[in-house]
């Protein structure tokens, strides 16, 4: 039997405030553990929370950018259970009334766009960290991250491949980052994962059995869990069995999932009202105010770089996948480039040298202005595109401007047809061989001559003018 | 009987006590009497009462995002049961 998957994702993303969500305790990552809590985030008996502004404005700002309706009316709810990173013995979540419902994002796979559905985006505190490693009869907590604010957005069961989870992931990643809500690094756990994941025979309308997969903490990782996950369940239902609801922990070095058989009784979170906390009530005037301070999205972005700079659908979708990459090469043409060319060099030559280093643009020592100057030489036939790549490394080096690199290194095109014409002579009377054989009808050994007279001009000569030059010289010395 | 010894047992379980027979017998009547009296309750016709969400008539009380002082770790860690100097000292917690 076919058995087609059904994928949900519940992504916790990590909001880039500088305070904890319910406390002034800092939220700087990789800090002396347990030396950013307080009787807040401690759990410490009578302390009381107070809700950080910024962070349900950035969670409203998510939630418009995603298409979500915002709830007028929301309030945080008390999650009850037992864990030692826990240390309130109550998570502070959202429960019935979360800030953002019924939301959408697009992915496009092999140019369909597809549609995936947002169920709700709300607002919860992190728990603490455990440590296992190195210590025997006993795990360490630090309670650092504690109360650090973060957005569960929880998506519709429209997902269908691992590929498309991930696409959707990326999306996400890419509308956060452009909206600075959160900082999108997986790496540092900014941006965690869960995945439902159940399978039905293809043409079933109800749903298989799920299982939740937590620990996916990578977008390779995302396709590799989801793809061992339909894996093993179509093996499962293959054999005969059923798929058990429960939690599986993916192992990214072993490659597979496992049950994280839990004795404890089925989640009874009693959830309830939190009285620490009163109520969230959000009018029009305020989501307007936040809508009208939205940034231009990515897929806005890509429709605009498509029609307006005339560029192609991929070279749109890579500059607009990140913000700051988007905002770098419009400087660029800002600063008078011609678009296209503006985005080889962006994509080609700026990214190559950035990750030869592993460099992000924010420590590019390149300004958009230089390769714009750069772009400017090439079209007034000032240097070649083989000596701008010279200019373009020595720019991104020393951050000299290009015409003084071109000064001081003598870059400068040899466009004087007078001076060429010496050098093309000779060649053609060092060459006589090839000469002839160019004459007797060999005419593909032109590239043979343009490449000397480069090589003998290291790469200064004007290639149009030798080209021409050469081919006039050729015939007239038949 | 509003309730059962078995969801006793199951509540105490949840909040990680542990309850002998006779404490069973004893809290499953002393909270089914609770129950019984707060039943009283359902008498009152609350179908145009909005459900309340606080016993304040508060809403929106915000902080602003600034950072302030965090306790010193040596404070907040003297009150741990067991501590390192520098984490909290837990039982082990195994994951499978």
């Amino acid at each position: 039997m076919k058995y087609e998957p059904v994928i949900g994702l519940e992504v916790h993303a990590q909001l880039t405030t500088d305070s904890k969500i319910f406390c002034g305790c800092s939220t700087r990552f990789a800090a002396e553990p347990n030396t950013q809590t307080c009787p807040v985030c401690a759990g410490m008996p009578g302390a009381l929370p107070v809700m950080n502004k910024k962070a349900l404005e950035y969670t409203i700002k998510t939630g418009l950018a995603m298409n979500c309706r915002i709830s007028p009316f929301s309030r945080f709810a008390r999650k009850n259970y037992f864990y030692p990173d826990l240390p309130k013995g109550y998570q502070i979540s959202q429960y019935e009334l979360p800030i953002c419902i019924d939301g959408h994002i697009e992915i496009v796979v092999d140019e369909d766009v597809k549609r995936i559905g947002i169920t709700r985006i709300h607002m919860e505190e992190d728990a603490g960290k455990n440590i296992h490693e190195g210590a025997s009869g006993y795990s360490l907590v630090d309670l650092n991250r504690a109360c650090v604010p973060l957005m569960e957005i929880v998506s519709e069961p429209d997902i269908r491949t691992p590929a498309d989870a991930a696409l959707y992931m990326k999306k996400l990643r890419t509308i956060l980052r452009y909206l600075g809500v959160c900082d999108g690094n997986m790496e540092q756990g900014s941006l965690r994962c869960d995945a439902n994941i159940s399978i039905r025979p293809i043409g079933e309308t109800a749903f298989g059995t799920r299982t939740e997969l937590k620990n996916i903490n990578s977008f390779r990782f995302v396709e590799r869990a989801i793809d061992y996950e339909i894996a093993r369940q179509t093996r499962v239902l293959e054999e005969g069995g059923h798929v058990v609801q429960e939690t599986r922990l993916w192992d990214s070095a072993a490659g597979r999932t496992y049950s994280m058989r839990s004795k404890e009784e089925a989640h009874d979170y009693r959830y309830f009202p939190d009285p620490d906390l009163v109520p969230m009530v959000v009018d029009d005037a305020w989501v307007e105010e936040i809508r009208s301070s939205l940034v231009e999205l990515p897929d806005v972005r890509r429709e605009r770089f498509v029609n307006l700079y005339k560029l192609p659908e991929d070279d749109a979708d890579m500059l607009t996948s990140d913000r700051m990459l988007a905002d770098w090469f419009e400087d660029v043409v800002k600063a008078g480039a011609e678009p296209k060319a503006a985005s080889n060099w962006v994509m080609g030559e700026l990214m190559r040298l950035l990750n030869e280093e592993n460099l992000s643009l924010e420590d590019c020592p390149l300004k958009p202005g230089q390769l714009a100057a750069m772009l400017k030489l090439m079209n007034d036939d000032v240097i070649s595109g083989k000596i701008a790549k010279t200019v373009f490394e020595e720019m991104y080096r020393t951050g000299k401007s290009p015409d003084v690199i071109v000064k001081e290194k003598g870059l400068v095109q040899i466009s004087d047809s007078s001076e060429l014409e010496k050098i093309i002579k000779k060649l053609l009377d060092d060459s006589p061989k090839e000469v002839e054989r160019y004459l007797a009808g060999e005419t593909k050994l032109i590239g043979f001559f343009v490449g000397r007279v480069m090589k003998d001009t290291k790469g200064k000569a004007n290639p149009k003018i030798v080209n021409d030059l050469l081919r006039k010289m050729l015939r007239s010395s038949f | 009987m509003k309730i059962n010894k078995r969801e006793i047992e199951h509540v105490a379980m949840l909040a990680r006590l542990k309850l002998d027979d006779e404490e069973l017998t004893q809290f499953t009547t002393q909270i089914g009497d609770i129950l019984s009296y707060v039943e009283k309750l359902n008498e009152l016709d609350t179908t145009k009462v909005e459900p309340t969400s606080h016993v304040f008539d508060l809403k929106n009380v915000f902080r602003n995002d600034v950072v302030g002082s965090s306790l010193s770790r040596e404070k907040v860690l003297s009150n741990a049961p067991e501590g390192t100097g520098k984490y909290y000292k837990v039982p082990k917690i195994i994951e499978q």
